[in-house]
């Protein structure tokens, strides 16, 4: 990657296009204002199509969301709920950053994108994966559904849309995107605040995990010796326990309730990441960087997360990634077998189960619940084998 | 050891900066006990550079660790020996007061600069932490600091570079870098263990340039590892050769490379091409260095030395003085007779202290 440059001139783009670069603010002013009224439109003039038709899709679809939730809208301030307040906030992030990213990145984003940290050059091999960058819009996109579902869905999780006589397992329509169950409630609906259910769970129980067995791992690694050993034998027990009937006995325990779900998907999914992280330092230890951070006379704590976590990372948000669609897999997992969290919590899972007897009479039921599952377990391992494929330090 | 500390030129009229004495460190492996290095005593005066050579796996890098106290697992150091600095015995500090010597007191540069810094970090950021843990300067202080070290140790635009991560910069530039992360607490002794052994040859220069620059201006003292005795007679004031975990011989410069005492010593130096000689066959010394879990009975050197003789290989000599200041650990210093002639340094034409060139040992 060059040095932008100074006046106009044409140069290899990051894609390897070809970028013409207008010169002057005679002739950029125009375009940066159009593009604070239509953002990617300043993109698509100066020649980058993709990014702007991106910008623009996401501008008019955030304006429609806008529009057509406007009367909700409105009636927030009044009324709201924490959840109604995070959605308006959420789409004036949306509104914001997309009118940014379209005037931004006009004004500054050739420097930004021939950046050279290890990051930049990371995210361009990234990029290069078209998969990879599905899965990473898929997951992009259900984020930002989630946490809008107040104000788009078209009803409530709970809501029974008419007389139950008329309104139970009536199949996908104009009305009914994808069918009523046999309660006579949205299952679009239903899928979109079970969304938030599965999302939040498979973040919160991810982040736990990777948390602990980054932790005992990296400890493990560098301490060496018998605490090495003790962890590793403890990580062992916890990796030889069965984890389903693990699960179902500490819910039977406790309760259905989603804290204690989390915690349990959380504390029994780390010794994976444990093993990684040790493997990782257990070799940069004996590197001689790490030496050097001895022989400057710095803390064991110090060398170990400020010079050798920094270094595992890569693996550790791989592992992350895809361990955010296992969680919500043995989430859904949990539900179907009536253990998740209690209804009428909208959960993937509870709904699969659902609709499993009716499965060829009314198929909508099931089938809609078990394809989001799939959708978003798909974009989490695509998005990951993409990570991988960038962090992997031998394709270098 | 035989050899007194107090027999130096130019005699210390003050203690000295450190003072090694029989510095033993021994690994514990599966082949038995290793001793590495092996009743090692020196010493290195206030704005003194010492210079210490010998093959590989001789004991010097593991002396240099030893000083600092990381050598690595197997490996430990035998409380019989003391390692001196400034008063105070490094093997009987506590880790948190050897932790505050480290880096502060002593830094030390190592061989690879290609994996010394860490590439996850920018230069600028791993100058500034040194800064920060030794002086607990703020964040802004210790950057700004950290660009004055880049412009110290001769990076262009250090501003600019000091935002820049390991992998960005050439070789040359990252041994700067380490240098100045080195001398950013301003030590009072630096050790760099074979500094320049991974860089180019006119790169070497630079750097070795740079370091003998900067240690006169900073007026602190250093300890130089390396095979290269063309590096120790530019840089250093005084010698000492290990050979098999010991210190053979020792002694100023320009005196021990005028005149050789050791058969080791004198294999080295005929070991070296020569610009100022015709083309000939070098001369190099047969054999290898001895498996360290084995070290041969008598001299050490024995099995490879021309003048052995039944002696050798029955006692080991102690380090013997040979001169004002100058020791050699040698038999042949009580029996000079027995050295056989045609062996020797012929150093009367031309002195090895000539050009540069890197030795082939």
């Amino acid at each position: 990657m060059g040095e932008p440059l100074a006046g106009g001139g044409t140069r290899p783009g990051g894609d390897g296009r070809t970028i013409v670069e207008t010169s002057g603010h005679a002739i950029r002013t125009p375009v940066i204002a159009a593009s604070a009224v239509l953002p990617g439109l300043g993109h698509v003039i100066e020649g980058r199509r993709a990014q702007g038709l991106l910008l623009m899709a996401a501008w008019i679809a955030t304006l429609a969301i806008a529009l057509k939730s406007w009367q909700r809208i409105v009636a927030i301030p009044g009324t709201g709920s924490a959840d109604d307040w995070l959605a308006i906030l959420t789409l004036a992030a949306m509104l914001v950053g997309t009118c940014m990213a379209g005037t931004a990145g006009l004004v500054r984003g050739q420097r930004r994108a021939a950046g050279s940290s290890r990051f930049a050059s990371e995210w361009r091999r990234f990029r290069r994966s078209r998969t990879a960058m599905a899965g990473l819009g898929v997951i992009v996109v259900l984020y930002a559904l989630m946490l809008l579902t107040p104000l788009i869905a078209p009803f409530g999780p709970a809501e029974r849309v008419g007389d139950l006589v008329r309104v139970r397992l009536l199949p996908p329509s104009a009305a009914h995107w994808l069918g009523t169950d046999r309660l006579g409630r949205d299952v679009l609906s239903r899928i979109l605040y079970g969304a938030r259910i599965s999302l939040t769970i498979g973040f919160i129980a991810t982040a736990i995990s990777i948390s602990v067995g980054t932790t005992l791992g990296a400890v493990a690694g560098y301490a060496g010796g018998r605490i090495d050993a003790l962890l590793m034998r403890f990580t062992d027990l916890v990796l030889a326990f069965p984890r389903l009937i693990l699960l179902i006995m500490i819910v039977a325990l406790f309760g259905q309730s989603v804290v204690v779900i989390v915690l349990v998907l959380g504390l029994t999914q780390w010794p994976s990441t444990t093993r990684i992280v040790r493997g990782d330092v257990l070799s940069l230890r004996e590197r001689e960087f790490i030496q050097a951070a001895r022989a400057l006379g710095f803390r064991p704590a110090r060398v170990l997360f400020c010079h050798i976590i920094p270094n595992v990372l890569g693996p550790v948000i791989v592992a992350a990634t895809l361990g955010v669609g296992n969680t919500i897999v043995l989430e859904a997992g949990l539900s179907f077998l009536g253990l998740g969290p209690p209804p009428p919590t909208p959960t993937w899972g509870a709904m699969v189960e659902g609709g499993r007897d009716i499965m060829i009479s009314s198929w909508w039921v099931a089938t809609f619940p078990g394809l989001a599952i799939v959708i978003v377990v798909l974009a989490f391992n695509l998005a990951g084998d993409g990570l991988r494929d960038a962090l992997d330090p031998r394709l270098r | 050891m035989n050899g007194s500390i107090a027999s130096r030129r130019p005699e210390p009229r003050t203690t000295p900066l450190l003072a090694v004495s029989d510095l033993s460190t021994v690994f514990d492996t599966d082949a038995g006990e290793v001793r590495a290095v092996d009743g090692v005593s020196f010493s290195v005066g206030s704005g003194e550079t010492l210079g210490i050579v010998g093959e590989s796996g001789c004991g010097k890098s593991v002396t240099s660790l030893s000083i600092m106290r990381l050598v690595p697992e197997p490996g430990r150091i035998l409380d019989t020996g003391s390692i001196v600095f400034r008063g105070r015995d490094l093997l009987a500090l506590a880790p948190e007061s050897m932790r505050a010597v480290r880096g502060n007191d002593i830094a030390m540069i190592f061989q690879e600069p290609m994996t010394s810094l860490n590439p996850v970090h920018t230069v600028g950021r791993q100058i500034a932490e040194s800064i920060r843990v030794h002086r607990g300067a703020s964040r802004k202080v210790a950057w700004n600091q950290a660009v004055e070290m880049l412009r110290l140790v001769g990076i262009p635009a250090p501003e600019r570079r000091a935002m820049d991560y390991p992998h960005q910069l050439s070789g040359g530039q990252r041994q700067r870098v380490m240098i100045a992360i080195a001398l950013s607490c301003d030590p009072d002794l630096l050790i760099a263990d074979e500094p320049t052994t991974a860089l180019d040859v006119t790169i070497q220069a630079q750097i070795l340039d740079l370091l003998s620059g900067l240690r006169q201006r900073l007026g602190m003292a250093m300890i130089l590892v390396t095979h290269d005795l063309g590096i120790v007679a530019e840089v250093c004031d005084r010698v000492a050769v290990m050979y098999a975990g010991r210190i053979v011989e020792e002694g100023p410069v320009a005196d021990l490379f005028d005149d050789p005492r050791h058969p080791y010593t004198q294999g080295l130096l005929r070991a070296i091409p020569r610009v100022d000689e015709a083309a000939g066959t070098l001369d190099p010394i047969p054999g290898q260095v001895p498996d360290p879990a084995h070290w041969p009975r008598g001299c050490r050197f024995n099995p490879r030395c021309r003048h052995a003789w039944d002696r050798c290989g029955r006692h080991e000599p102690g380090l013997l003085d040979v001169a004002w200041g100058r020791r050699s650990r040698c038999w042949l210093e009580q029996e000079p007779e027995r050295r056989r002639s045609g062996y020797g340094v012929d150093t009367r034409d031309a002195p090895p202290t000539g050009p540069r060139i890197r030795g082939a040992s």
